[in-house]
C-alpha cells in the first residue's frame, strides 16, 4: 500500500481515538450549568456596566437564576422592560422599578462661586480632594475636574464651558452609578425621574454655617429651614445647615423653590410659569 | 569613597540660602491657633474650654490612642474659642484658639540655658515623659516618638541612629540646630540610647554641612558611644530606611518598619525636644522654621511658637514678593502647597517655602515615553510609571503586586519624569486605595 493511504489510515485512527477520548472525559467532567442562565443573558442589555452590583451580566444572570426572591435586583440600564422578559423566563414576574437618573447636587458656577486660588496639580477629582478642599470658598462643591464624565459609559455627561459643572443628559443616563461611585465629593445622587421627567432637588451639599456658605457661593444652601417649613408633605429635611428632599414624599408641588431665598432649590421639566392675563388694552403683541 | 544608600536617588539643587542663618525667637503672636491634629494617628482631645486661663507649656489637648499625641499651650492667655479653621491639610479642621496675653511659662519647666547633663531617669521614665510632653518626629512625619521608642515584644534594637542629614533642599533648619544646639543634642542622644536599652548611636550629617560634621564630631569624642557618619549628598538619604542603609548597610525588608532590622532613627530636633523634655521639664510647643525663596529678601531660621499664623513668619522674613507663585508647607520635594497664609504653624512645619511663579508651575504634560528614568532613580526599588498607570486605570490587585504600598512618597520620580507627569499624585492615590483594601481583608 502506498505511503499516502497509511498515513490517511494511520492519523484517521489517531483523530478517533481522540475524538473517542475527548468525549468520554467531556461527559465524566461536565459542568452542569442551568440552561436558563444563558436565556436570562441574553435578554439582557450586556452593557457589563456594573450598575446592578453585580460584576457584568452574566453575574447578574446567574444571580437572577440562583435567588428565590428576584425582588431586590434591578437592571438600571434595561429597565421595566428588560427585567419583566428575564423575569417571564424564570416564570415569575417583577414589579417595576421606578426610573431613577443622575442629578448633580451643586450649582457654584464660575458665577456663583467666585475661584480664588488656581489648581496646579494632576486633572483628578480624587487627586485634587485629598489635597485640599478645592479652589473655591466651599470645600464641599465640584471641583469641575471631570472625573464623573470619564466615569460614565452612556456617553450621559459632559462637562459645560461656562459653569464648569458636570451636565447630565438625561436620555443618555442609564442610572448605573458610576459617576455617582465616582466623585470624591458626593455631590451626584441618583433620584426618581419623576413622572415625566419632572423633579425637584436641593442643589447644594455645603455644611458649612450659612454666612461661610453664602459668602462662598451665592447659589448656597444656607440651612434657613424655610422649606422645611413650607412643605405640605414632610419631605424636606434640614441638618447640618443643609436641606434635603426626600424624594419617595415629594408630590412636585414646587412650594419650596419659591419660598429659596437663594435660589438653592432646582425644578427640572416643568413647563414656563403661565403669564398673568393682562387687560387687551396693555397687551402687547411679540 | 563616602557611604550613601544603594537605590537610585536625585541630586535637586541645594539652594540654602538661609544657611549659617542664627535661629531667632519670633516675638510672640497676638493669637494662635492650635490644631488637634498635628501628628500621626488620632487627633487629640481638647481638655479646656472656651474662657479658659492657660500658661505656656499647660496641657491643653490630650492624646486619645496609643498612636496619639498630647498638646501644650504655645503661650499664656485666655482661650477664645475651640473652632474649625482652615490648616496645613487643606481643609478647615478644629483648633484651639488663644488669645495671648503676657508670657507666663509653667513653674515647672526650667528657663535657664545651662546644659544639664546628669540623667537619672530610667529607660520606661524616659519614654513615659517623652510621650507626656507631646514630642513627635520633628524632621516633618510628626510620627508619636514615644511608640517608635517602644520597642514591641519579640523584638530587639541595637543602634539608635540620628538624622541630621536634612536632605531637602532650601531647610537649614537641622543644620542651625546642630551648630548652636549640638551638646544638649549629645545628651538627648544620651537619653534616647537609655530609652532604647542600645550602647551605640550614629549621627548622619550631609557632606555639604562641613562646620556640622566637624563641630559634632569634636563634640561627639566627650560622650560614650556616640559616633558621627559624614554621608554623600544624595535625595532622600533623609528617609529612615535609606538612612539605615547608608549608616549600616542593612535592608529593610518590604512592608516592615526599621525594628526588624535592629535600628530606630530619630531627627535630630527630636532629639532635642527630648532633651528640653526630660532635663527641663519642657514639653514641645516650638519649634525651628526655615523661611526662605529665590525672591525672599531675609531667608531666617526662625524659633517660633506652634499656632503661629504663617504671614507673622512670612513678615519676619521681609514679607511676601511680588513674584510668588506658591506658598510651600515643608521642602520642595514633599512639601505641599498652601492657600492661605493665616494657616497656623504646627509640630511639623519645617519650613515654609516661596516660590516664585515661574519655578512653581508644572511644566506641560506629555505622554509618558518610556525612558525609565523613574525607575532608575526610585530609592525603593519601584516601577513609578507602572505604579502611577495602574492607579490611574484602578488595577488595584496588580498595584498591590508591584508593592505600592513600599513607596516613600519622597518625589525623586516626578521630580525626575521629562514629560512633566504627575506621577507620585496618582502613586499616592494608589495608596490610599490599595491601604484601604488591605485594611478590610484583615477585619
Amino acid at each position: 500500500m502506498n505511503v499516502v493511504l497509511i498515513t490517511i489510515i494511520s492519523l484517521g485512527v489517531l483523530g478517533a481515538l481522540a475524538a473517542i477520548i475527548l468525549y468520554f472525559v467531556a461527559q465524566k467532567f461536565k459542568v452542569f450549568e442551568d440552561p436558563r442562565i444563558d436565556q436570562v443573558e441574553e435578554a439582557l442589555p450586556a452593557a457589563n456596566c456594573g450598575g446592578c452590583g453585580f460584576p457584568g451580566c452574566r453575574a447578574f444572570a446567574e444571580a437572577m437564576v440562583k435567588s428565590d426572591d428576584i425582588s431586590d435586583l434591578n437592571c438600571p440600564v434595561g429597565g421595566a422592560d428588560t427585567m419583566s422578559a428575564a423575569a417571564a423566563i424564570l416564570g415569575k414576574e417583577v414589579s417595576a422599578a421606578a426610573p431613577m437618573v443622575a442629578v448633580v447636587r451643586c450649582n457654584g458656577t464660575c458665577e456663583n462661586r467666585p475661584r480664588i486660588t488656581q489648581y496646579d496639580g494632576a486633572t483628578s477629582c480624587t487627586i485634587a480632594s485629598s489635597l485640599y478642599g478645592g479652589d473655591t470658598g466651599c470645600s464641599n462643591g465640584c471641583l469641575g475636574l471631570g472625573e464623573c464624565v470619564d466615569a460614565c459609559d452612556f456617553n450621559a455627561m459632559y462637562m459645560h464651558e461656562k459653569t464648569g459643572l458636570p451636565v447630565i443628559i438625561e436620555d443618555n443616563c442609564v442610572s448605573c452609578g458610576a459617576c455617582v461611585d465616582s466623585c470624591p465629593k458626593n455631590i451626584i445622587e441618583l433620584r426618581k425621574k419623576g413622572p415625566k421627567s419632572r423633579r425637584i432637588f436641593v442643589s447644594c451639599i455645603n455644611t458649612d454655617k450659612g454666612g461661610t456658605a453664602k459668602k462662598a457661593c451665592s447659589a448656597a444652601c444656607i440651612g434657613c429651614k424655610k422649606c422645611q417649613k413650607i412643605c405640605p408633605f414632610d419631605a424636606i429635611t434640614v441638618e447640618n445647615n443643609l436641606a434635603y428632599i426626600d424624594y419617595n414624599k415629594c408630590k412636585l408641588c414646587r412650594k419650596c423653590v419659591a419660598e429659596c431665598p437663594t435660589n438653592a432649590i432646582h425644578m427640572l421639566n416643568f413647563p414656563p410659569p403661565k403669564p398673568k392675563v393682562e387687560k387687551p388694552a396693555a397687551e402687547t403683541a411679540e | 569613597m563616602l557611604k550613601t544608600f544603594s537605590l537610585g536617588g536625585v541630586h535637586p539643587a541645594e539652594n540654602k540660602f538661609s544657611a549659617g542663618k542664627k535661629i531667632e525667637a519670633l516675638p510672640i503672636p497676638e493669637q494662635v491657633s492650635v490644631p488637634i491634629a498635628q501628628h500621626i494617628g488620632a487627633p487629640s482631645e481638647p481638655v479646656v474650654s472656651k474662657g479658659d486661663e492657660v500658661k505656656v507649656g499647660q496641657l491643653i489637648a490630650k492624646s486619645s490612642g496609643f498612636v496619639s499625641a498630647n498638646i501644650h499651650s504655645p503661650v499664656s492667655g485666655k482661650v477664645f474659642k475651640i473652632d474649625d479653621i482652615l490648616d496645613t491639610s487643606g481643609y478647615k479642621r478644629k483648633a484651639i484658639i488663644i488669645k495671648t496675653d503676657g508670657d507666663v511659662w509653667d513653674e515647672n519647666i526650667d528657663r535657664s540655658d545651662d546644659l544639664v547633663t546628669d540623667i537619672t531617669a530610667s529607660s520606661e521614665e524616659i519614654v513615659k515623659k517623652v510621650g507626656e510632653a507631646g514630642i513627635v518626629g520633628l524632621g516633618g512625619a510628626t510620627f508619636p516618638a514615644h511608640v517608635k521608642l517602644s520597642v514591641p515584644p519579640g523584638k530587639t534594637c541595637d543602634v539608635l541612629i540620628l538624622n541630621g542629614v536634612e536632605c531637602e533642599p532650601y531647610l537649614t533648619a537641622d543644620h542651625q540646630l546642630m551648630m548652636e544646639k549640638g551638646d544638649e543634642i549629645m545628651v538627648g542622644t544620651q537619653l534616647l540610647m537609655i530609652a532604647l536599652k542600645v550602647e551605640k548611636a550614629i549621627i548622619g550629617i550631609e557632606n555639604n554641612k562641613p562646620d556640622a560634621i566637624k563641630h559634632m564630631t569634636d563634640l561627639a569624642s566627650k560622650y560614650q558611644g556616640i559616633t558621627i557618619q559624614p554621608l554623600k549628598v544624595q535625595y532622600p538619604q533623609g528617609g529612615e530606611k535609606q538612612l539605615i542603609d547608608a549608616c549600616i548597610s542593612r535592608q529593610i525588608p518590604s512592608g516592615k518598619l526599621p525594628i526588624e532590622v535592629g535600628a530606630v532613627v530619630q531627627n535630630v530636633g527630636t532629639t532635642l525636644a527630648v532633651y528640653e523634655a526630660i532635663q527641663k521639664n519642657k514639653p514641645l510647643f516650638e519649634r525651628v522654621v526655615t523661611v526662605t525663596g529665590k525672591s525672599v529678601s531675609n531667608p531666617s531660621n526662625f524659633l517660633a511658637r506652634v499656632g503661629t499664623p504663617l504671614n507673622q513668619l512670612i513678615d519676619a522674613a521681609g514679607g511676601l514678593p511680588e513674584d510668588t507663585g506658591k506658598i510651600i508647607g515643608g521642602g520642595p520635594m514633599m512639601g505641599k502647597a498652601l492657600t492661605s497664609t493665616e494657616v497656623p504653624i504646627t509640630k511639623g512645619s519645617s519650613g515654609i517655602l516661596i516660590m516664585p511663579e515661574e519655578i512653581a508651575k508644572r511644566g506641560k504634560l506629555e505622554p509618558c515615553i518610556r525612558c525609565s528614568k523613574c525607575v532608575s532613580v526610585c530609592p525603593m526599588g519601584l516601577s513609578p510609571y507602572l505604579l502611577s498607570t495602574v492607579s490611574d486605570k484602578a488595577i488595584w490587585d496588580r498595584a498591590e503586586e508591584e508593592k505600592i504600598m513600599d513607596c516613600i512618597e519622597c518625589g525623586s520620580c516626578s521630580f525626575t519624569c521629562p514629560a512633566n507627569r504627575p506621577l507620585l499624585d496618582y502613586i499616592r492615590l494608589g495608596k490610599g486605595k490599595v491601604g484601604q483594601i488591605m485594611r478590610s481583608r484583615n477585619k
